[in-house]
């Protein structure tokens, strides 16, 4: 199957339709909620509380004996949640900064998911079989019924974030003063995180305990890049991430082989990567641009600024001048000058240069200019 | 000067792990003044603050604002807390930091309107920043900040004002702009209470002032109270400062 038949499939095709569907809404919740984690300096919370899951995972199936993924997915939330709020306490009550409690949790309760996972292998169970596909996901196991869990956690999601989008703004900017103002900012908080929480433990059969943590960060790193407004960060959060989810199922599907969970993520990274390189105001292609732009501005200036301080010891301002004197100038060139003659700043004759009416009132609003466009 | 009581702190005492910060501070700030708190690092000038509005928890004492416990009187109080204290490039606007001074009494849920608008701009104009209403704020200067975090207190409408070093990282136009509208909010009748690090500048600027270092060292008038010997108190070191009648 190539991409175009892939395509032409995803509405008639009911397995298609499924995975594609529920990848796209999985995409859209977590960028909308990795905005959050990434503007709260949370960006590797996500990965801690992911893998944090893993344990609950196993101990849910030891206990249960089936696969049913929703018994797991809940043994995953409750096991994500105990390693958030000991996250939490480790920075409350000991030394120790947030870098070293998410490592510390998350290696704790990996390793321990680990531990399960081989042990269940060892047990003379038919069952046991395929646990391990939360590590890096599979989304091909996705029914309906996953689909229909996403899109009302989803949407229960959205609702949240529009009543609270002015309490979670302001929390997310500034908590202290939020205190201050009298809310409980520990509500507003626990509302974030729970969120979040939920959203990755839901991602885990897609993409796996592993790479969840990109699906939060990727599209809401890229979406930060076109816009300074939280509102639409949000949205195109969504969006990239949604996306990501679509064309990462497309690919996969159409190059058979393929696990969707890594390939998801990866064309979530290529939006990233084109936003920090192409976004206009923040990417890294402009920022340059501007600077050697801005750079030979300053030349061409600085050029006419000399001749102008030249020019002005005489009476008439168009007083014909030596090319040459301009060398004592440094960082003048014969490209400066054709700049300048070309804007009509300075005309030429022969070996000769002198300032026009225009160069001569450009070169006397220099200093202004410049420091308008600071403004 | 009026005698009512604006701000008063009973045996307040606030510890980080083991080591007290504050230690069984009592002080009476009386109504309209411009009081400076000043001390050396780590004196828990900045606690003071926090613990006063209920963002750090103290082991013990009470604060009350006009009488009344602080949780009562919240609509009573802003505050302009350090510009450092917030990362400048979240996505938004001058403006929409501004109104975030208006969410306190609009409450949970409901969203700011015209009239929360119309206050914020006028915050804005107060603060001379009007011009700069839909600038992203990481391009803002920090002075630019500074006055933007003041606009969002000033539309709080507040009868008591507690700023923590609002002369930090600014230039000499924004330190006097700064300056005269505390001065004009003390002759408004409100409580301007500012953490304060340039001594030379105390007299000039306020008419109150706390010595702090852990205990509270000194609080008065500046004119009866700011002289060498709270400054040694406070500094521990000789400190001679000359000021200027």
């Amino acid at each position: 199957m190539d991409i175009q038949e892939y395509f032409s499939l995803v509405f008639s095709d009911y397995t298609l339709r499924t995975i594609t569907l529920g990848t796209a809404i999985l995409g859209a919740v977590t960028g909308m909620l990795g905005s959050f984690a990434v503007l709260r300096k949370q960006s590797l919370l996500g990965d801690a509380i992911s893998h944090a899951a893993l344990p609950g995972i196993a101990i849910a199936f030891l206990i249960t004996g089936t696969k049913d993924s929703n018994m797991l997915l809940l043994g995953a939330l409750v096991s994500g949640l105990i390693g958030t709020f000991w996250i939490r306490g480790i920075i409350k009550k000991t030394h120790l900064k947030s870098d070293t409690a998410l490592g510390l949790i998350l290696s704790l309760f990996f390793g321990f998911g680990m531990l399960l996972l081989t042990f269940i292998q060892k047990q003379p169970n038919a069952n046991q079989a395929g646990l391990d596909k939360y590590l890096f996901g599979q989304a091909a196991t996705l029914v309906e019924s996953d689909v229909w869990l996403m899109a009302i956690v989803t949407s229960i999601c959205l609702l949240v974030m529009l009543v609270f989008w002015k309490e979670f703004k302001i929390l997310l900017f500034d908590a202290d003063y939020t205190k201050t103002l009298g809310f409980n900012t520990k509500f507003i908080d626990i509302l974030i995180t729970s969120f979040i929480v939920i959203a990755i433990v839901i991602g885990l059969q897609t993409v796996g305990v592993v790479l969840m943590s990109a699906m939060l960060l990727a599209p809401a790193a890229a979406a930060r890049q076109w816009t300074n407004s939280l509102a639409i960060m949000v949205f195109l959060a969504a969006l990239f991430g949604a996306f990501s989810g679509v064309f990462g199922t497309a690919i996969s599907a159409s190059q058979n082989n393929l696990s969707t969970g890594p390939v998801i993520v990866l064309v979530a990274a290529v939006f990233v990567i084109f936003s920090f390189v192409f976004s206009p105001s923040r990417g890294l292609l402009f920022k340059q641009i501007r600077f050697i732009k801005n750079r030979r501005d300053l030349q061409l200036h600085k050029t006419l600024a000399f001749m102008y301080n030249i020019a002005e010891t005489h009476d008439d301002i168009s007083h014909p001048h030596a090319i040459k004197i301009l060398n004592n100038f440094q960082g003048f060139t014969r490209g400066t000058l054709q700049k300048l003659v070309k804007r009509d700043y300075v005309t030429l004759t022969g070996n000769m240069w002198n300032l026009t009416e225009e160069g001569f009132k450009m070169a006397s609003n220099l200093y202004n200019q410049q420091s308008n466009n600071n403004e | 000067m009026n005698e009512k009581i604006a701000v008063k702190v009973d045996d307040l005492t606030v510890a980080y792990n083991y080591k007290p910060v504050l230690w069984d501070i009592d002080l009476e700030i009386p109504e309209s003044v411009l009081m400076a708190i000043v001390g050396p690092n780590g004196a828990g000038k900045s606690t003071l603050i926090k613990s006063i509005l209920g963002i750090l928890k103290p082991i013990a004492g009470s604060v009350s604002i006009y009488g009344k416990p602080y949780e009562k009187q919240r609509s009573l109080v802003a505050y302009v807390p350090q510009k450092g204290s917030v990362d400048w490039d979240f996505p938004t606007t001058a403006l929409d930091v501004v109104m975030m001074g208006t969410y306190g009494s609009l409450g949970w849920i409901k969203r700011p309107r015209q009239k929360e608008k119309k206050a914020a701009l006028e915050a804005l104009e107060k603060v001379g920043m009007l011009s700069f209403k839909n600038r992203q704020i990481s391009q803002l200067s920090g002075g630019q900040q500074q006055r933007i975090f003041l606009a969002r207190a000033l539309v709080q409408n507040a009868s008591i004002y507690f700023m923590d070093e609002p002369f930090q990282g600014v230039d000499a136009t924004t330190e006097i702009a700064i300056i005269n509208i505390l001065k004009e909010l003390r002759k408004a009748g409100k409580t301007v209470i500012v953490v304060h690090h340039d001594l030379q500048t105390v007299p000039e600027y306020f008419d109150w002032v706390t010595f702090l270092n852990v205990k509270k060292i000194a609080t008065g008038p500046v004119k009866d109270i700011f002289n060498d010997d709270n400054l040694t108190k406070t500094y521990g070191i000789n400190y001679k400062v000359s000021i200027q009648e």
